[in-house]
């Protein structure tokens, strides 16, 4: 063989691998949404589930889904973003630096039941928190650090360093520096990591079965009392989330309409993450023309 | 007239390995002097070391004595933050920050306490002049600097310390990622702007050094060389490597 055929033959062979993962995604995609879709309706997403007859929707699973959300984002993102500022701008090249970021990987590699029952165990039983969304926004939250410190320090390291250059020669303290030029420079793609961190969490379900709790009591949506038992902002009370909602229907369900319910929840759970991921693409590339670009 | 900043035996190492053998070099005021010499003869380290940017470098020791104004620069009490602010410097990448050029060059000034919308009007024309790039980005104040050209970044650069009225002005290879019709510009700015500074200036183009600068230092393997009037030095040079290096035999 020339060359030239050799090098043919290695392009046909790479495309037709890629081929194979699009293939294999796009299979998937369509099997869920379009057995899916048909089940889905206004009154499936704006009704509660039932547990015995069929008709059943998931308003309240769909709304905890969101709730924990936002709940775990509140807590982690802080977190996140000063580990990664400390690991992007302040570590040095030492021992220390390298058991953050190894604990960072081991972290990231833990598999999601292992931490529902470490959660259950300590926040469930031993911190009295009990089945509640608190619970498993904690027990999310060890999911979504790795994930969101790494993405927040690429997004600083990826600032040209002679914009640090710039802000210390200006007579910049290091932390004006990193506040008022490298942040917003970064912020682009430190928002993309928000949402694609938010899709795993919106996905993830045996982290939340131990903590979260299977049970969606009913939901009253006028009260704002987030210390009532019944408002839906009561962080205290037990959700099944959506992800949760679709292993349970599976597996325990007895409504004569487990099957669609099951189908149009995980077209509702797919088409949402859909969602986040075009959602960062479109914002990162929006924010990113606005900061280059002028106004 | 005493010179504006003295050093005397400026050693720096990089861990063990020593890039500056000894550098004793004066710089006056209201005028241009410019450093040349091979890559890695450590005239840009040399000029970090004025503002400190070398502090940034983990590792890095320097001995010598710097004196500016009759103050010892690498004294324990120095206030890094007003040091950099009156000892400005300009890259060899513009790097304007990615805000209009009107934050640009106001960064400085509302970072030292002034909002006065009026005060701050008048120092964004007064720098953006100085700097040679007001009659291009007037009407486009509120643009972000990155999308201008090249040539105009980095005078908006040059307008941002500017901005803040340093007395001495470093500049490293401030024209070397430019096309030849932004150096001409670069360096008639900086001619214009010697009345009011000292200008050092870091360049790999004699050329450069022999239209704009008054004195001229040439370095070699992290030493002095010769550092004369560039009249002087350009025509006849003291040492034989230095009238090497002018005629094109290394470097």
């Amino acid at each position: 063989m020339t060359p030239n055929q050799t090098d043919r033959l290695a392009t046909r062979f790479i495309q037709f691998l890629v081929l194979i993962v699009v293939l294999i995604l796009l299979f998937l995609l369509g099997d869920i949404i379009i057995s899916g879709l048909p089940h889905i309706s206004w009154h499936f997403l704006t009704s509660p589930a039932s547990s015995f007859s069929a008709g059943g929707g998931i308003r309240d699973q769909l709304f905890n889904s969101l709730y924990l959300l936002v709940l775990t984002l509140i807590i982690s993102f802080p977190l996140a973003l000063g580990s990664a500022i400390y690991l992007s701008e302040y570590a040095g090249d030492n021992w220390f630096t390298s058991l953050i970021r190894t604990a960072i990987e081991v972290l990231s590699s833990l598999p999601s039941v292992v931490v529902g029952l470490f959660g259950y165990l300590l926040f469930v039983i031993e911190f009295h928190l009990g089945f509640s969304i608190l619970s498993g926004a904690i027990a999310l939250t060890f999911f979504n650090l790795p994930l969101l410190i790494r993405s927040i320090e690429g997004s600083l390291h990826a600032v040209p360093n002679s914009q640090r250059e710039a802000g210390i020669a200006l007579g910049l303290s290091n932390w004006r520096t990193i506040r008022g030029i490298l942040l917003p420079m970064a912020l682009p793609g430190i928002l993309t990591g928000i949402i694609l961190s938010a899709g795993r969490i919106f996905g993830e379900a045996a982290a939340l079965i131990y903590t979260a709790g299977q049970s969606a009591p009913i939901l009253d949506y006028t009260n704002w009392n987030p210390t009532a038992s019944s408002s839906f902002l009561n962080p205290m009370r037990p959700a099944e989330t959506l992800a949760v909602h679709i292993w349970k229907v599976n597996t325990e369900g007895v409504t004569p309409d487990a099957v669609s319910i099951s189908a149009g929840s995980s077209a509702v759970l797919i088409i949402i993450i859909l969602l986040f991921n075009f959602g960062a693409r479109a914002i990162g590339n929006r924010m990113y023309k606005k900061m280059t670009g002028g106004k | 007239m005493p010179a504006i900043l003295q050093t005397k035996n400026v050693h720096l190492s990089y861990g063990s390995k020593e890039a500056l053998h000894g550098i004793n070099l004066d710089f006056d005021d209201h005028s241009i002097t410019a450093l040349i010499g091979p890559s890695g003869c450590g005239k840009s380290t040399f000029l970090r070391c004025l503002n400190r940017m070398n502090d940034l470098i983990a590792n890095t020791t320097i001995t010598g004595s710097f004196q500016f104004h009759g103050q010892d620069l690498y004294a324990p009490t120095t206030n890094l933050v007003e040091l950099r602010k009156q000892i400005g410097m300009v890259f060899q990448q513009p790097n304007p920050f990615p805000f209009s050029v009107y934050e640009n060059v106001t960064y400085g000034l509302k970072l030292a306490g002034h909002h006065e919308r009026k005060f701050l009007d008048e120092q964004v024309e007064r720098a953006l002049k100085q700097a040679a790039v007001w009659d291009e980005v007037k009407d486009n104040l509120n643009k972000s600097a990155m999308s201008f050209s090249g040539g105009q970044q980095q005078r908006i650069c040059i307008a941002r310390l500017l901005a803040v009225q340093p007395d001495i002005i470093l500049l490293d290879e401030p024209t070397s990622a430019l096309d030849p019709i932004s150096s001409a510009q670069i360096e008639e700015t900086l001619i214009t702007l010697k009345k009011d500074y000292c200008i050092i200036i870091v360049t790999h183009n004699l050329q450069q050094a022999s239209r704009i600068a008054d004195r001229t230092a040439f370095m070699l393997n992290g030493n002095l060389v010769e550092y004369d009037l560039t009249s002087k030095m350009f025509t006849q040079p003291a040492k034989q490597d230095t009238s090497d290096y002018l005629n094109g035999k290394f470097g």
